[in-house]
């Protein structure tokens, strides 16, 4: 007996890409940026993305996330709002549409991803008020049920983020992302800079978070301690290109390009 | 008949008339019908510069000045006062400029110039009401670049505007914002309606007058058209509420204006009186009382 394609249930229909980059290209001259990047990222997914400072990393997901123009390539995303989209080509009401609720941007730097000045509900409010949400305690009710899943102390839901630590604005610029459920975060070194227990505790929460969201997340940072935790699949970066690619383990157990073997090397206790 | 009335009489002579020129009053007069055409959409305008400090709002002067003709019956207030030195300036600047005849009268003026205030007087069909505007840009508390507030207007991206409102209700739990308070022009554009009172916001809602707005020296011409929807913004769950302590005007008893707490004599007696100069002293004069200006 055959059935129809389209009666399939959903687990049985062959998995799209939620994201997939082709040839991406941003040339800051003398060499800088990133050059002809390619890679699919699938629903359920963390990518981690490594190499050394000035390898391209940022560069890639700034282009992502919009805060950059790439000089060439595209990027093709499975939108739950309007179906297959072309990224790069969308209207900037569009990108901005899906950037505040299908996606969320992680900034190594907290302070540019909050307002410092506005309480910490309001940050994790302000995603949920701009997709139209006009209820006050409704808003009240998200931003603190966040604020704990972020192990948030929801007594702090009116303070603002400058009287946090580096650890909580970390967590409240997660939950701020969080808020509207979105598919796809992207991430550049969010645990750059905290103490390592701190991290632990951070890389212990996203991944639940991610785990528990249907999420899938693109993970840039140079520590491979964190890949290794959290990154299903890892790309290797030198001189803003792709040098490998791979399952996690296997890029960490046994590393292929001469640059991932140093990388390798020269974190990982032998 | 007051200080304020005033025929329509001889003009200064060597000035322009209404002291711009016609080719100055032409450009404000094509930017203001981009912006009656385009409700509370700020547009930019060359300002110029007015013989008094920016302060005195030389938006609304301009303004004013483009649109007024020998037939036109003008009233200034500040404050609700027809009789402060800055209303009585303007009112003179204009009486000198343009000879036109001035009135106190809210109902027998076709042009109101304001600062602060909307009459408690209804305004009808024809009439225009100019407001002077320190700050035109609603967005800026959240976002001090140009380009993008621009931008933000552009996509009826507002968000931000509530998270401001969010943060009023989880400080003082309620929207404490007294004055200035933004509105929704038809349902589209995001508006500073100036530093009115809220107590006036709901005067600007489906206006028979035409509400222009002039921003000098942020350079920034916006309008309401007559009939236009203007919203206050609010919350589902805690609405747009004006709140006025249960007291009545003690100069005229009315109860449904707004009032300023001033000094009544030199014993420095508080009194509390209606703000529009004009509409208590009608009242007052209605129920035979000598009228005492507030
Ligand atoms: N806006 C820019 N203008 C010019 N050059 C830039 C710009 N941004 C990045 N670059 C250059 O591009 C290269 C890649 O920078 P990028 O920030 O992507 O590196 P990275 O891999 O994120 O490094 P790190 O680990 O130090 O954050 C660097 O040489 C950098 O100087
Ligand atoms: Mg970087």
């Amino acid at each position: 007996m055959t059935l129809p394609a389209t009666s399939l249930p959903t687990a049985l229909a062959p998995e799209q890409p939620l994201l997939q980059v082709r040839g991406l290209t941003k040339d800051y001259g003398a060499g800088r940026g990133c050059r002809d990047i390619s890679f699919t990222l699938w629903p359920g997914e963390i990518l981690g993305i490594v190499g050394e400072s000035g390898a391209g990393k940022s560069t890639l997901l700034d282009c992502l996330g919009g805060f950059a123009v790439p000089d060439a390539g595209r990027a093709d995303y499975a939108s739950r709002l309007f179906g297959p989209v072309e990224i790069f080509g969308l209207s900037e009401a569009r990108r901005r549409r899906l950037a505040r609720s299908e996606w969320g941007f992680v900034h190594q730097d907290a302070r540019r991803g909050l307002r410092m000045s506005v309480s910490a509900g309001g940050n994790v409010g302000e995603r949920l008020m701009a997709e139209g949400e006009r209820h006050y305690g409704s808003l009240r009710a998200r931003a603190t049920d966040w604020l704990q899943r972020l192990e948030l102390d929801a007594d702090r839901i009116d303070d603002p983020p400058s009287q946090f630590s580096g650890g909580m604005r970390q967590r409240l610029q997660i939950a701020r992302n969080l808020v509207t459920e979105p598919r796809l975060l992207l991430m550049d070194e969010p645990t750059g800079g905290l103490d390592l227990s701190v991290q632990a505790r951070l890389l212990d929460l996203l991944r639940g978070l991610v785990r528990g969201l249907d999420l899938s997340a693109v993970l840039v940072t140079h520590d491979l301690g964190v890949v290794r935790l959290l990154c299903d699949r890892v790309l290797v970066m030198e001189g803003g290109r792709i040098v490998e690619e791979g399952l996690t383990d296997q890029v960490l157990e046994d590393p292929q390009h001469p640059h991932s073997q140093r990388l390798v090397a020269s974190i990982l206790p032998v | 008949m007051t200080a304020m009335d005033r025929a329509a009489g001889p003009r200064r002579p060597g000035y322009n008339y209404a002291f711009l020129d016609e080719a100055t009053k032409r450009e404000i007069r094509r930017k203001l019908l981009k912006a009656v055409a385009i409700p509370g959409h700020q547009v930019p305008f060359s300002s110029r510069e007015m013989p008094m400090p920016p302060g005195w709002g030389t938006g609304g002067i301009q303004v004013t000045a483009s649109l007024i003709g020998p037939s036109d019956v003008l009233k200034v207030i500040d404050q609700g006062s027809d009789d402060t030195t800055n209303a009585v300036s303007i009112r003179r600047f204009f009486a000198e400029t343009a000879g036109v005849e001035t009135t106190s009268s809210t109902r027998r003026a076709s042009i109101i110039q304001t600062r602060h205030r909307v009459p408690e007087t209804p305004l009808s069909e024809g009439q225009i009401l100019v407001f002077q505007v320190p700050l035109p840009e609603p967005l800026r508390f959240l976002e001090p670049r140009e380009s993008e507030t621009r931008k933000l207007h552009a996509l009826a991206e507002y968000g931000s505007a509530y998270v401001s409102l969010y943060e009023q209700v989880a400080r003082h739990g309620r929207i404490a914002q007294s004055y200035d308070y933004p509105v929704m022009v038809g349902a589209r554009y995001l508006m500073r309606p100036s530093p009115i009172p809220s107590f006036d916001n709901p005067k600007l809602d489906r206006s028979p007058a035409l509400l222009l707005f002039g921003a000098g020296r942020e350079r920034r011409l916006y309008a309401v058209p007559p009939y236009t929807s203007v919203e206050s913004l609010s919350f589902e769950d805690r609405p747009f509420r004006i709140e006025l302590p249960p007291r009545r005007c003690d100069l005229c008893g009315a109860t449904d204006s707004f009032l300023d707490e001033i000094v009544a004599d030199d014993a420095g007696t508080r009194i509390f009186a209606c703000s529009d100069s004009e509409y208590c002293g009608e009242r007052q004069r209605a129920q035979g009382l000598s009228v005492v200006a507030p």
